[in-house]
């Protein structure tokens, strides 16, 4: 059994690595998008203020204040004060405000948005006849290159998985490579074993050198450990591989298979935060984001990267793309299908 | 002496790889040994195999056997349901009914892992060479040949390197059948081998093919090239719509239907009116065939009926004009 894997393992990966411009594109891609990025935005990557709220009642406009009919601010709900704090810290907020029964607001003396921000609320607060309380928060900068990282890497791990995997197997069933190896001992189960495994390790190595790459030259904050990132790359990217399986199943013509490849990244595309933080959008969006796997690996790779959380706190995240790959292979592998038609 | 043969064949049909004998001039002859001596036990046999497409009775109630050792030829036109059947049997296409027993068992995991096939139209992984795509397909079975051998067999010690992709179709059929062969295998499926082959890779095909029969491996052809199936098989099925309508040794069927030999003339040669002679317009192929008994007597009634007789052909029966016989219609596509 082993045997088979093994072979069918090392021709997948003489196969991917011998394609160059499949490789020099998986490669090349997130570097360039990452460079691009650094130049366009340079430390700053939001044009607008981004106001953290805490304690509203349900949305920032249900509290009466003159402060949020400013404009370019966007208010963003905040659970707890403790959350805010750090996302001030990091330059993800500019100011953090609670207009609770002590209205107070925390700044990051270091952030130029978060000056501009203090000066309009305490404009607004002054026209209102209110008084609030400041405090200072210190903290370096997250820059967007730092923030957007995890997003293109996840983004490039999804497209690898899906169209690596979906897309390979489409196109193996429909020129009959499959029929073949069905003709052979080979299992199904032999056959998807290798297919993952290659695939995996294909995606950690590209995966791992883009992110040193990116580390060393733009100097990426690492505040958690790496091994608990590279857990998260690997559990995310198996979670993902699974997805393209659901694919690659039935499916015979390749035509179908980019159409549903498509479908399936790109709502994770816009909806996952890979481009930007999902915490203005609508409570519909913020839980359909997470049924898709790449919300869960972004949202802890960004946690260890950033915030350094330990792999307790992102055990949540872990457990669901578990769950997830374990739904996606055992569908996958019970509708498998070796031949067209 | 018979037992020592009968040991000695049965020794060479279970495990050819194993003894001296098994190679070289005494294949031949250890084959015809094995031939004569054991009655032979069934390889092969479908039972009664049906598959129905939407509106299409691929596969109609087709059984057959298959004796070990022995060259089966399944045979009939394009799309009488020769490769459904073949593929069936294969296990790479599920039947509406029927059953399949190799060695008298229920086909199955021993089946996989004994037989060896090559299909039509296969495409195989991109980027790998002769030898990577030889050496991935050897690591699927537990039985394995000595790919040396099986590399000279096939003559592809100078492609070993090349990609796939930069075959030609001789060198790929010859790959594709290399692959066949990687698990040494006890039954071999030859699907249309030469199409698409010149006449010249054609007859080295045959020879191939024929240098694997002598190791004692049992071959189910499938072709419609009837003068392939006349030279290798040693026994034929004719398939025709889905149904089997002849089946038997090639030379035992033409005997039993034909006494006499074929007269071909061009149809512009021969007048409408024969006076009474028997015989078959093929306006298609533009021939005129008249099967006689006595051709002296049959030229001078042609010479009679004011045929020219400056370009006639005088032949042996053949598998096309069975089928012709049996169908009213041609293989020659």
């Amino acid at each position: 059994m082993l045997s088979r894997i093994y072979a069918i393992f090392r021709a997948r990966n003489l196969e991917f690595v011998r394609d160059r411009g499949t490789l020099a594109w998986n490669i090349a891609l997130p570097i360039a998008l990452m460079f691009g990025l650094a130049v366009i935005f340079g430390a700053e990557g939001r044009n607008e203020f981004t106001i953290g709220v805490v304690q509203i009642p349900k949305a920032a406009e249900a509290v009466e204040h003159p402060f949020f009919d400013t404009r370019y601010m966007r208010f963003v709900p905040v659970a707890d004060v403790d959350s805010g704090m750090r996302k001030v810290s990091r330059h993800q907020l500019d100011l953090l405000v609670d207009f609770g029964a002590q209205p107070r607001y925390w700044i990051n003396p270091d952030s130029s948005k978060g000056y501009f921000a203090e000066m309009a609320l305490l404009r607004a607060v002054d026209l209102a006849g209110d008084t609030v309380a400041k405090a200072q928060i210190h903290g370096q900068a997250i820059r967007y290159v730092d923030w957007v990282l995890p997003g293109i890497l996840g983004m490039n791990m999804m497209f690898s998985a899906l169209f690596g995997v979906g897309y390979v197997i489409v196109r193996y069933r429909k020129n009959g490579f499959l029929k073949r190896l069905r003709a052979t001992p080979l299992t199904a189960l032999e056959f998807i074993t290798a297919q993952i495994a290659s695939r995996l390790i294909l995606i950690m190595a590209i995966t791992t050198l883009v992110f040193l790459g990116t580390k060393y030259l733009l100097g990426t904050p690492m505040e958690g450990s790496y091994a608990t990132l590279f857990l998260i790359a690997i559990v995310g990217t198996v979670a993902m591989i699974s997805m393209g399986l659901i694919v690659a199943a039935r499916v015979t013509s390749e035509e179908l298979a980019g159409g549903l490849v498509n479908v399936i990244t790109w709502p994770m595309m816009l909806m996952s935060g890979v481009w930007f933080s999902l915490e203005g959008a609508g409570e519909f969006v913020q839980g359909a984001a997470k049924l898709f796997p790449l919300t869960h690996i972004l949202d802890s790779a960004r946690a260890v990267m950033l915030d350094g959380a330990t792999l307790y706190d992102v055990a949540p995240s872990l457990i669901a793309l578990s769950v997830m790959s374990a739904v996606f292979l055992g569908i996958g592998a019970t509708t498998f299908r070796w031949r067209a038609a | 002496m018979n037992h020592w043969l009968d040991t000695a064949a049965a020794a060479m049909v279970a495990r050819p790889e194993t003894h001296w004998w098994s190679r070289g001039p005494f294949a031949t002859l250890a084959i015809l040994v094995a031939k004569r001596s054991s009655p032979m036990s069934i390889a092969l046999e479908a039972r009664d195999l049906v598959k129905f497409y939407p509106g299409v009775r691929a596969v109609d109630g087709v059984s057959f056997a298959v004796h070990e050792g022995s060259c089966f030829g399944l045979l009939g036109p394009n799309g009488a349901g020769k490769t459904t059947t073949v593929e069936i049997i294969e296990g790479v296409t599920p039947a509406t009914s029927g059953a399949v027993f190799y060695f008298g068992r229920p086909a199955g995991t021993e089946f996989r892992e004994e037989a060896g096939i090559q299909f039509q139209n296969t495409a195989l992984q991109d980027f790998l060479t002769v030898r990577e795509t030889l050496e991935m397909f050897q690591k699927l079975y537990d039985r394995q040949a000595d790919l040396a051998r099986i590399i000279a067999e096939c003559s592809l010690e100078d492609l070993l390197d090349r990609d796939n992709r930069k075959l030609s179709g001789g060198q790929r059929q010859r790959l594709m059948l290399a692959v066949a062969l990687v698990n040494r295998p006890r039954l071999v499926f030859l699907d249309e081998p030469t199409t698409g082959l010149d006449p010249q890779a054609r007859r080295n095909f045959w020879d191939l093919v024929r240098r694997i029969q002598a190791d004692g491996t049992t071959i189910v052809l499938t072709t419609h090239y009837m003068d392939e199936a006349h030279i290798l098989c040693d026994e034929i099925a004719i398939m025709d719509r889905g149904k089997l309508i002849a089946q038997g040794n090639p030379d035992s069927l033409l005997e039993a239907r034909y006494k006499g030999l074929v007269i071909e003339l061009p149809i512009e040669d021969v007048p409408h009116d024969l006076n009474g002679i028997q015989h078959r317009r093929i306006d298609r192929l533009g021939i005129v065939e008249i099967s006689s008994n006595d051709v002296t007597r049959s030229l001078a009634e042609l010479t009679a009926a004011a045929a020219d007789l400056n370009r006639v052909k005088i032949r042996q029966p053949n598998l096309e004009d069975l089928f012709l016989d049996l169908t009213g219609h041609t293989l020659r596509a």
